[in-house]
């Protein structure tokens, strides 16, 4: 087991390395001279700005000494200094990262915690209300446009029955809590300031649902399939035939087994949602990295556009990693 | 293990003559979009405390729908729609949920066909043994644990402390059986269902398995239903059998008396057409097969099921036969035998009166060059390294084979499964690239030769592999199949030409050409593996290697793909290469036999030879653990229980590869290997000590 995860981490390693160099080569190969974008028709013509400024920002050196020199930043979590923003662009990422961690992990975990347990009843009880019910959840969560659903959500819960607070984090006139991690729930918990959580909770509620609807029907719908098929095979018959209760076929021999490709599924969903909440954020104004992301790439802020997509691709690595260990320990076929 | 003859001895049964189960007209039904298929039509029976009963018929017959009703374990779309079952007195289809569920796994245990597929693949032995105890609540945790591990030993797996603690992909497939069987025994139930129990294994330990049945049998009380297509298998366990065919009980008795004077036709031609392995006749290779198959279950004949195949039919077989007496103890659903007719005496191969062999190749090698020769021949697969560090290590699947094939001969190739046969017969027909060694065919090196050196030559060299389903392409007709490489090779110059030549083809294989146009899954078993004979056949080759071409087939149609095999040779003058694990199938067809273990020859030698006198220790433990359909033969024969199965073909042993499980073995046979030397005319081994055992 060690050595399996040790080579999975080695692995990952390789792949991080790899990934900056092609984050760097994409990056410095895309059409659109920043130039341009950044200094405005006025300033760009002047040729000797022009200059100034490319070697400011060392946009003058050969392509590998620049891929060297962003190498050396990195190691020191220097991810560069933003066109945009003058601010490193590590520091903007660390702004804008909690809001969107917080949002995507309540809503993974909505459609973990609703998903799973529905796909599972559905499997069970196939073809009853339970299994319709399910299908028809799915159906909607996963054909929904998102800007449709949130206009739904804030029409009917917000603007009509008043019973969701509107956009933003927290209210317009609520002060955030002391910042520890930049997850509000976990920082006015830490602070004991009961009336901003609940405000948190509250601001959370409508677009961790519309975050999570695809994701929560893509679970229920993979649960379904995967437990059926599970409870097709020959070891089920003969853990009825040893006279197992039907919770504890289900619970004890179906579910591991149904599990597996979930999984696999619920961990690339999850970074999905981390790093694809761009129309989400918008229409909610939460002030997260989707709308980050979005703001960097018009204005072609290299330094945040190369950070973005690194700490994307670091994400997408951890979680694979995660989903290998979690393989490893849900099936022992799987390490030698 | 011991050697002892089978549990037909008189046995400590509880209460013996008191029944255990009385099924009585059962009926169990698939509703299907097609119809209603009849699965289990009527079958009465009932188990004794403490008897082992066995069930016999073709795939199909309804044996295994049979045995799920038991136990209520169908489901959806089968339905029993009637009879009783009464199980030690109680009804069991009014039982409730939480009655069924005590009464499985307890009062009824039950072993399935497949032990790869039967354990729960994420979950430890130790979890799925215990919890079959804890769920009928006589044992604790702990006190089910240590009784799994004394269970595991009981059934002859080796460190059962730690056996119990891994998964089951890290068991063999016998392995898995007997956890299957410890399983069952478990609650000592008083009566066990083993469905097919050793048709996914080895002779071997298909042997060692049904030892382990008989001895539980006889210490456990248990009575015991075994199913199984082999009559040899039933022979080897069973005091009763009832025979099955098209979902009716056909004839029941003591299974002695049923396979010596069986009463039914359906009987008579299945024990007719077994090869046997005890009583080879010269010059009969030609088995007695009934034509045809058992009758669409959506369309049963109104009259006797069996009638459409029938030889002894008679005016009144119009009408249904009931199951009825027709000897004290016997009973048989056929109206001439109830009539007091005899049908002629089974004696296998003998009532065969094929043409004797025209041409018997003689070993003279000196006079014709062999077909094929293949020395020094060596293939090691590299095994995926372990972390990043690890050694590569190599699996030693064929280490060092030298073989002669004269034209027109049949070789067989036999020993247990991983030991390296089908990988030879891969790299003989240059599937796998040999790893060293040479390979001459019709005089051309092809061990090195590049793919356009060998298209020529493929032409007459066609391989039959053991499963019809997947070597067929599901997308293509029959003609496609069997034109594409006619097409391929240019064989044929017009569409009207290749359209002759599969027509030809199907023909000869016994098919109808109207056929050509159908899809494969439009065939049966015996029938699909009819056109992949065909499209051997397509070239026009002179040898043909078939790996296990009957072993997935039901015992009536590998007597008619025997037979087919034996024509197409007279015909096309063919030479076969001919891999089969059943023994008694190789001897029926093979002039000489090669024994395989651990990627090396063990032995070679003319067939009758090496029944009569094999000389290496390995050959007599593989002749032995053939189980012989005659319960007086089994009885009186001694048995050689192979203990363990091959080691690893990673590390092999040093020396002699059969050192390890070798009763004889000496201190030289860890040091130096055995050559394969000449110890007779025609008769290699590769032993110190040949024939001594
Ligand atoms: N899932 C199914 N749907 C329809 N018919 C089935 C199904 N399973 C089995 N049958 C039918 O039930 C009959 C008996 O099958 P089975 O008991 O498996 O035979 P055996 O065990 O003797 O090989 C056959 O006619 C088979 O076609
Ligand atoms: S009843 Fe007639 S058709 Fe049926 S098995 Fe007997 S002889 Fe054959
Ligand atoms: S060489 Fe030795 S170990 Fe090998 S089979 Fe002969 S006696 Fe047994
Ligand atoms: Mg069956």
């Amino acid at each position: 087991m060690l050595r399996y995860v040790l080579s999975r981490l080695g692995l990952a390693i390789v792949m991080a390395l790899l990934s900056t160099l092609v984050i760097f080569l994409i990056a410095n190969t895309v059409p659109g001279d920043p130039v341009l974008s950044q200094l405005g028709d006025l300033a760009a013509s002047n040729k000797e700005f022009v200059a100034e400024w490319r070697a400011k920002w060392g946009l003058d050196l050969p392509l590998w000494q620049r891929y060297l020199i962003f190498l050396q930043q990195l190691a020191h979590g220097d991810l560069g200094i933003s066109i945009s923003s003058q601010r490193p662009v590590l520091q903007d990422i660390r702004d804008f990262a909690p809001a969107t961690l917080e949002l995507a992990s309540i809503a993974f975990l909505l459609s973990i915690v609703v998903g799973i347990p529905l796909g599972i009843l559905a499997a069970v009880r196939r073809d009853s209300w339970i299994d319709h019910t399910a299908r028809l959840i799915s159906l909607i969560g996963v054909s929904s446009p998102t800007f449709w659903l949130a206009f739904i959500m804030l029409a009917v819960f917000y603007g009509g029955l008043q019973i969701a607070p509107g956009p933003g984090r927290l209210d317009t006139i609520a002060l955030p809590p002391h910042a520890v991690t930049g997850l509000y729930l976990i920082d006015s918990a830490l602070a004991g300031d009961w009336d901003a959580f609940r405000d948190a909770g509250a601001h959370l509620i409508l677009p961790s649902i519309v975050l999570a609807a695809a994701t929560l029907g893509l679970i229920t719908r993979t649960t379904r399939a995967s437990m059926l098929e599970s409870m097709q095979q020959d070891y089920v018959r003969v853990a009825r035939a040893k006279g197992l209760r039907e919770v504890r076929i289900v619970v004890g021999h179906v579910l591991p087994n149904a599990l597996i490709p979930v999984v696999t599924l619920g961990g690339l969903a999850y970074a999905n949602l981390l790093t694809g909440a761009v129309l989400t954020e918008t229409i909610f104004s939460w002030p997260g990295l989707g709308r980050y992301t979005f703001r960097s790439a018009v204005s072609l802020d290299f330094p945040a556009i190369m950070g973005i997509t690194l700490v994307v691709a670091m994400v997408y690595l951890l979680i694979n990693l995660a989903i290998d260990i979690s393989y490893a320990l849900l099936d022992p076929r799987v390490v030698r | 293990m011991d050697a002892a003859p089978p549990n037909r001895s008189p046995r400590t049964a509880p209460a013996a003559g008191s029944l255990v189960l009385d099924v009585r007209d059962l009926q169990t039904q698939f509703f299907t979009d097609a119809g209603i298929v009849r699965a289990v039509d009527g079958v009465s029976f009932s188990v004794s405390a403490g008897e082992t009963l066995g069930i016999v018929g073709e795939s199909g017959s309804g044996k295994s729908v049979t045995a799920l009703s038991l136990m209520r374990l169908l489901d959806e779309p089968s339905r029993i729609v009637g009879g009783e079952i009464r199980f030690q007195g109680r009804d069991v289809l009014a039982m409730d949920a939480e009655e069924l569920r005590k009464l499985r796994g307890e009062g009824i245990a039950m072993v399935f066909q497949d032990p790869m597929t039967s354990l729960n693949p994420v979950l430890r032995i130790a979890r799925q043994l215990a919890e079959t105890m804890q769920a009928h609540g006589r044992f604790t945790r702990e006190q089910a644990t240590s009784r799994a591990i004394s269970l595991l030993g009981r059934m002859g797996i080796t460190a059962p402390e730690r056996a119990i603690n891994s998964y089951p992909h890290q068991f063999s497939g016998g392995m898995r059986q007997r956890v299957m069987l410890a399983m069952g025994f478990s609650n000592e139930p008083a009566l066990l269902i083993a469905d097919e129990p050793t048709t996914a294994l080895d002779v071997t330990i298909q042997a060692q398995i049904l030892g382990l049945i008989a001895e539980l049998n006889r210490d456990f009380g248990a009575a015991i239903i075994l199913i199984s297509h082999a009559l040899g298998v039933i022979a080897n366990v069973c005091q009763r059998v009832i025979v099955m065919y098209a979902g009716e009980v056909v004839e029941e008795g003591p299974t002695e008396q049923v396979l010596a004077d069986p009463r039914h036709p359906y009987t008579w031609a299945l024990i007719n057409a077994v090869p046997r392995i005890d009583r080879h006749v010269p010059d009969t290779r030609r088995l007695v097969t009934i034509e045809g198959t058992p009758p669409d279950p959506l369309a049963m004949p109104s009259g006797c099921r069996f009638a459409p195949r029938c030889p002894f039919r008679i005016a009144q077989c119009d009408q249904h036969p009931a199951l009825i007496e027709v000897a004290p103890g016997r009973k048989a659903r056929c109206w001439v035998t109830q009539a007091g007719e005899p049908l002629p005496p089974p004696a296998t191969a003998r009532l065969a009166a094929g043409p004797p062999r025209a041409a018997q190749p003689s070993p003279a090698q000196d006079v014709t060059p062999p077909l094929l020769s293949v020395r020094g021949l060596v293939k090691h697969f590299a095994l995926p390294r372990e972390g990043f560090f690890g050694k590569g290590r190599y699996v030693h699947a064929v280490d060092g084979v030298d073989l002669d094939v004269m034209p027109g001969e049949t070789v067989g190739l036999v020993g247990e499964s991983g030991c390296g046969k089908s990988t030879f017969a891969r790299l003989v027909a240059r599937i796998h690239e040999p790893s060293a060694g040479s390979i001459r065919f019709a005089g051309h090196e092809i061990a090195d030769a590049s793919a356009s050196a060998i298209r020529p030559l493929r032409r007459r060299m066609q391989m039959v592999f053991q499963d019809p389903y997947a070597s067929l392409n599901p997308r293509m007709t029959v003609a496609d199949i069997l034109s594409e490489p006619i097409r391929f090779h240019g064989l044929t110059k017009t569409a009207g030409e290749t359209r002759e030549r599969v027509e030809e083809l199907l023909t000869a294989v016994g098919l109808n050409p109207k056929m050509a146009i159908r899809y494969p899954h439009e065939f049966s078993g015996g029938q699909r593996q009819r056109i992949s004979i065909a499209r051997a056949l397509a070239l026009k080759p002179d040898f043909i290697i078939a790996d296990e071409p009957i072993s997935s087939l039901d015992v009536n149609i590998q007597a008619q793909i025997i037979n087919l095999l034996i024509d197409l040779q007279e015909k096309f003058q063919l030479t076969y290469l001919f891999i089969a694990h059943d023994l008694a199938v190789v001897r029926h067809i093979c002039d000489r036999i090669v024994v395989f273990y651990l990627g090396k020859v063990m032995e070679i030698a003319p067939a009758a030879d090496l029944f009569t006198a094999s000389l290496h220790p390995y050959t007599r433990y593989l002749i032995s653990a053939v189980p012989i359909p005659d319960a007086d033969a089994e009885r009186r024969r001694t048995r050689l229980p192979l203990a363990g199965e091959p080691p690893s073909a990673v590390d092999p042993p040093s020396g002699c590869r059969f050192r390890t499980r070798c009763p004889i073995a000496q201190p030289i046979c860890a040091e130096v290997t055995p050559p394969l030397a000449t110890h007779r005319d025609g008769h290699l081994a590769a032993c110190h000590f040949p024939g001594q055992f």
